[in-house]
């Protein structure tokens, strides 16, 4: 019975990514089920704090320090340390893993993939639960837009799985584990990709991939300024700003707001959409919300069919009124 | 310069129509297939670097079904120079490393000075694909990317990659391997001349023994992931319509929110 890794992507201020807390936390209970030892890595120019975060929720920690991970893409880097650890014939190889957890956020992706083609084992994605059977995990997945809902496993027992977003919530072990500081011999290198510059752009949302309540706005919101109502309401809620791509290719909002087929899938608690109709290319981004809240003018919009509550009205004057009501409630 | 974009024919997400065969996998008869959303963003960007470079050829390389060249032919319409369509009834229930691997194997068949794939596609939702092509050809990979701008001069690649505070510029040698986003662009309509043209246009089909791989080591015989079960998720209870005035509304929003423990 071989253990379970937990690969942890770094977050967006050098430490560790939300959701690779949330992958560790999944790992641990997994762990815990099925009397497998969870293993977290973390890989770095300097891993020190990510890894001491990690073993928060984790009782080992590998902090491999690579300093080629400080002006380099991750991703290249560390799959070249995982595939390393991996490697059959490599020296001073542990016991390979039953199941390597990764996030499924853009660096978990593409790690991945690397990982994958690296070493043959096959990938699961976007898991929203992972259970255990004789033949090995079971990994549930929610597919076509959350239609169906899946559940598979590798043909070959073991393999690496992907864990979406918000499926868990990150809680911290009973007592942190030990940071064991670890050299790979040999890493299986892929050509790096030099980050010339990390550029922050002023009024960057609040990511919707991570956010427990989303507030979108659609085309009903007619330009920029109706905007200001889609983020007062998301202020009011401490929620993030979600947006259609019909919002997005009108430039009202960035890209990275957008919800829906080409853009993200997200699940929060409450997902309140105003002016959006809820076509499908859309809707197979946030179907699988806790809650939807839906405010427009048309009756028949077709977000009617899947909404919780679905206010008939101007979304400026019931955004108003709600506005004024919560305001008053959290004064 | 010489651009292959990968291309993958999806079942039409506004269809609402894609189930699984008993077979567990994707019946892809059941719905009509269109470009991936994601691939028509790349093919876009490849299209203006062409344009603006007054020089250079688009290949599109497909793994897909029989039926693909339909597809195909859309974006050929777009203005791609030719196909390559790698079609065998062993890849049917592929799984992502076999895809990976054939794609890699055929792109080793290609000249190009980048290869541009979608980041993820709508039916898998993976986005794991390009990544694994660009390890197999031992490539460098740029990926998320909001805008690509290659030297060729210099030989080299920059591409912006979106990150949570903004973005990454990265910079890597060519031949490169890059995964675009949606915000490279609003894709094109193809034109009728270019409808036309594209009736005439080559796509040359490959087979597994083609590419000198075989069906016991990739495809359906050599699957890495199998779906056990499926099942409807719940239904959701039933929508409830409030009309009445704007400050009525907001109260029945505010009391379904604390009845949920949201606020």
């Amino acid at each position: 019975m071989g253990p379970l890794w937990v690969v942890a992507e770094p977050g967006a201020e050098g430490g560790l990514a939300r959701i690779s807390a949330e992958a560790a936390t999944l790992a641990r209970d997994l762990g815990a089920s099925t009397g497998r030892d969870v293993i977290g890595i973390v890989i770095a120019s300097d891993p020190a704090a990510a890894a001491t975060e990690l073993a928060t929720y984790l009782p080992v920690v590998w902090a491999i320090a690579d300093p080629a991970a400080a002006e380099h893409a991750w991703s290249a880097v560390a799959a070249g340390r995982i595939a390393a650890l991996l490697a059959p014939d490599g020296k001073d190889v542990p016991e390979a893993p039953d199941a390597i957890l990764i996030g499924a956020g853009a660096d978990g992706r593409d790690l991945a993939g690397a990982v994958s083609a690296l070493s043959g084992l096959g990938v699961l994605v976007n898991a929203t639960s992972v259970t255990w059977t004789d033949a090995g995990p079971s990994v549930e997945m929610s597919v076509f837009g959350g239609k169906l809902i899946t559940n598979s496993g590798f043909t070959g027992g073991r393999g690496i799985i992907t864990i979406r977003p918000n499926v868990t919530t990150a809680v911290a072990a009973d007592a942190p584990g030990r940071v064991e500081p670890r050299s790979v011999a040999g890493a299986a290198s892929l050509p790096a990709v030099k980050v010339v510059e990390r550029v922050s752009e002023a009024g960057v949302q609040a990511s919707i991939e991570e956010a427990r309540i989303i507030v979108a706005g659609g085309r009903g919101v007619g330009g920029p300024d109706g905007f200001e109502m889609v983020e007062q309401l998301a202020e009011a809620l401490g929620g993030a700003v979600g947006a259609t791509r019909a919002a997005v290719d009108s430039g009202w909002i960035p890209y990275s707001q957008q919800i829906g087929q080409t853009g993200k899938i997200v699940k929060p608690e409450l997902y309140l959409a105003l002016g959006i109709s809820g076509a499908i290319q859309h809707k197979v981004g946030m179907r699988t919300s806790g809650a939807i809240v839906a405010v427009n003018r048309d009756a028949d919009a077709p977000i009617a069919e899947f909404a919780d509550i679905f206010v008939v009205g101007d979304l400026f004057e019931v955004g108003n009124a709600l506005l004024e009501q919560l305001r008053a409630r959290s004064g | 310069m010489r651009i292959v974009v990968l291309v993958k024919p999806v079942p039409d997400p506004a269809s609402a129509g894609e189930r699984l065969g008993p077979d567990g996998r994707l019946d892809r008869a059941a719905v009509p297939a269109v470009v991936n959303g994601n691939d028509e963003y790349v093919l876009e960007a490849a299209l203006k670097l062409i344009e603006a470079a007054g020089e250079g050829e688009i290949t599109l390389l497909s793994m897909a079904p029989t039926t693909a060249p339909e597809t195909l032919r859309k974006a050929l319409a777009m203005g791609a120079t030719r196909g390559v369509h790698v079609t065998d009834p062993a890849l049917a229930g592929s799984c992502a490393v076999s895809t990976a691997t054939v794609l890699a194997k055929a792109l080793g068949e290609l000249e190009f000075d980048m290869v541009f794939a979608g980041i993820d596609s709508s039916d898998g939702l993976g986005g794991i694909v390009p990544a694994a092509v660009a390890a197999h050809l031992g490539l460098p990979y740029l990926s998320y990317a909001a805008r690509i701008e290659p030297d060729m001069s210099k030989r080299t690649v920059r591409v912006r990659r979106i990150s949570a505070t903004g973005y990454y510029l990265l910079e890597a040698p060519l031949p490169a391997v890059i995964g675009g986003t949606q915000a490279l662009g609003e894709p094109r309509y193809p034109s009728l001349k270019g409808i036309m043209a594209a009736r005439n246009k080559e796509i040359v089909t490959r087979s597994l023994a083609d590419l000198g791989l075989d069906g016991a080591s990739v495809g359906g015989a050599a699957v890495t992931t199998a779906v056990l079960d499926n099942r409807m998720p719940p239904a959701r209870a039933a929508t409830e319509i409030v009309r009445g005035t704007p400050a009525e509304g907001a109260t029945r929003i505010v009391d379904f929110l604390a009845e949920r423990r949201i606020i």
